[in-house]
């Protein structure tokens, strides 16, 4: 049988609202409001893949991968990363994980880039020689070969998150976990360490890393396998091509709207209308509307052009990943979670 | 076990590390750590030759004064830097490392240590250039023995301490730095226990690492009467030593599982 990277198992997460501490005074009973930040999740990653996490603020993907990593119990379930459970077996484990979360303020401002990372490698009882040569090669990789010898307090913000995505690899873990990790970075450094992931991964079919990210084109590139999660809750798990193919049993259009004074008619329960999601820019509105059966639109058009908008644009498209989500999670990414 | 034992030690000097760089690039604490504490201590040192006081006793004033450098850094140094290590993100990543976080402690020991052994050099330094203070051990290999096992008692409860705060909060912090004039009373920080306090007093100031290794340098260093004989002081110096690194480790699991229950690890709380 082969062994799972990943495997989670009825894993829930609660957050205990902190009660005012005072010393040497038991707390009272009564319980504040707790706060469920996941919710009897099931998951399965095998090794070699490339998985990925995606959900709006505040999902609970940074709690899942912290449990993961060891530095957080689950309140309930279990969960077992590279066949070892994360709770039980957490000395085992940690020699084998690593982790990176975008936007990160870890690192001594007094050491270089290279002693920084050396220091994080050391404690992982990297050799030397190994700490060098794959810090090279990090270096190289994120573009910071040449601040190699810089102090980690001089880096911008962007610099040192790089130097922290060369942490995570420097100690060549077996599954490793990114948090976001190309959270504000330029388009070309985003796009060099996409690349290299991918690399890294074909280089050795036992790596598997599981990845969160805000960029829907990131997941879709990167992925082998998504889940969609939502407010603790995994509401789809596939590749991003049958993600996708769901949601392409029905049309899909996207407008350019003008509004008329009265504001854009409420086109949800709309008869044949599956989904309508609008996105405001200052002059227009962005409308996207899945239908049920196409000549649908009909009565979408003739319901806008009855409040006194102007559509600039029609057309059918396409379904992205971004209408995926927005199909399981009701609202687009950029919006923050209702 | 031996692998172990061989990540434990790459791990603390490599969290020592940092330390040492700062040593090296950052010019002002020299003075800083020298210069000042040497001031400080010559105030004390004066008004014993003013008084004709006996020389051992401007040696006492500067051995306190080297001694209790240590316990400083011991208690808010190394408080302080775990609290900063968790607020920047450091702490999580120790504990997701498969090094044991009691070596990541005692690099951070280590680290404290090496200025404070600088500046307590200067304090005794001074004392022999400035005071002519008689130093003249019985035998030196007992003083550094001695010493050593000062170091490690303090250090010990040092690495407790620092557990305990991040525990507790700032609010065992200021509890703790309540009992800081106390603790110098009783450690004899100037003066000799002996005669001094009643027996009651000074022997429970023997509790403290401090005053133990104090008393018994005092007598290994000045041959001045000590509380118990040194070789009673050493084995209680010992056992409190064992006593600290035990409880140390035991506070630093229980941190790590607490928090980990209450996902306090990588945040900032209070
Ligand atoms: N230490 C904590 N104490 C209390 N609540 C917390 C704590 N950490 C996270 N939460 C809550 O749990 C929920 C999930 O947080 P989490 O950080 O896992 O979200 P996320 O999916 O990573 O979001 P983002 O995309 O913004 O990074 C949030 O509502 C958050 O407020
Ligand atoms: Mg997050």
């Amino acid at each position: 049988m082969n062994k799972l990277s990943i495997r989670i198992e009825g894993l829930s997460r609660v957050y205990r609202k902190k009660r005012k501490r005072k010393w040497f005074r038991k707390q009272p009973a009564e319980s504040a409001k707790d706060f469920v930040a996941l919710d009897d999740v099931n998951l399965e990653v095998r090794p070699g893949e490339l998985f990925g996490l995606l959900g709006p603020n505040g999902a609970g993907k940074t709690t899942l991968i912290k449990i993961l990593t060891t530095l957080l119990s689950p309140s309930t379930g279990n969960a077992w990363v590279d066949g070892l459970d994360v709770v039980k077996q957490a000395k085992e484990l940690r020699p084998r994980i690593n982790m990176v979360s975008g936007g990160e303020s870890s690192g001594y401002g007094i050491l270089t880039v290279r002693e920084n990372i050396w220091l994080f490698a050391r404690i992982y009882g990297v050799p030397n020689e190994q700490i060098k040569a794959r810090t090279d090669r990090m270096l190289d990789v994120v573009g910071l070969a040449d601040k190699a010898s810089s102090r980690v307090s001089h880096l911008s913000t962007g610099q040192r998150q790089k130097m922290n995505f060369c942490r995570g690899f420097v100690t060549d873990p077996k599954i490793l976990f990114l948090d976001e990790p190309t959270l504000g970075l330029d388009v070309t450094a985003a796009r060099n360490i996409r690349q290299f992931i991918q690399q890294w991964m074909k280089e050795d079919p036992r790596r598997t890393i599981l990845l969160t990210t805000h960029y829907m084109a990131e997941a879709d590139e990167l992925c082998d396998r998504l889940a969609i999660v939502d407010r603790g809750k995994i509401l789809a798990c596939n590749s991003p091509t049958n993600l996708k193919r769901l949601v392409q049993e029905h049309p899909l259009f996207a407008m350019t709207l003008s509004p008329g004074p009265n504001g854009l008619p409420e086109l949800n329960g709309l008869a044949g209308v599956r989904q309508a999601t609008r996105t405001e820019t200052p002059t227009t509105v962005e409308l996207k509307v899945s239908l049920e059966e196409e000549p649908a639109i009909g009565s979408v058009v003739s319901k806008i052009a009855a409040s006194g908008a102007k559509i600039l644009t029609l057309r059918k498209v396409e379904p992205t990943l971004e209408d995926v989500f927005i199909e399981h999670v009701g609202h687009g990414i950029e919006s923050e979670a209702g | 076990m031996r692998a172990t034992l061989i990540l434990a030690v790459q791990a603390a000097l490599a969290r020592a590390y940092p330390r040492a760089v700062w040593m090296t690039r950052n010019r002002t604490w020299l003075i800083q750590e020298t210069l000042l504490p040497v001031l400080s201590v010559s105030a004390f040192a004066y008004s014993y030759i003013a008084m004709k006081a006996p020389p051992e006793y401007v040696g006492f004033v500067i051995l306190g004064a080297a001694m209790t450098t240590f316990w400083l850094n011991v208690l808010w140094a190394m408080g302080a830097h775990l609290y900063w290590e968790r607020d920047s993100g450091n702490l999580g990543l120790y504990i997701m490392s498969p090094a044991p976080m009691m070596s990541i402690l005692a690099g951070m020991a280590m680290g404290g240590m090496t200025t404070t052994t600088v500046r307590a050099a200067a304090i005794v330094l001074a004392g022999v250039l400035l005071f002519d203070v008689p130093f003249d051990p019985t035998s030196w290999w007992l003083l550094i023995g001695v010493f050593l096992l000062t170091l490690l008692a303090l250090y010990g409860l040092g690495m407790m301490f620092a557990s305990l705060f991040l525990l507790w909060g700032r609010e065992a912090w200021h509890t703790v730095n309540l009992l800081q004039e106390p603790v110098y009373l009783l450690a004899g920080m100037n003066f000799p226990l002996k005669n001094v306090f009643p027996m009651a007093v000074a022997g429970t100031a023997l509790l403290l690492p401090l005053a133990t290794g104090m008393d018994a340098m005092r007598q290994v260093l000045f041959r001045a009467e000590g509380v118990l004989h040194y070789s009673y002081e050493i084995g209680m110096l010992a056992v409190l030593a064992a006593i600290f690194l035990v409880s140390a480790k035991w506070s630093l699991d229980y941190l790590e599982r607490k928090s980990r229950e209450e996902g306090r690890l990588t945040v900032r709380w209070e």
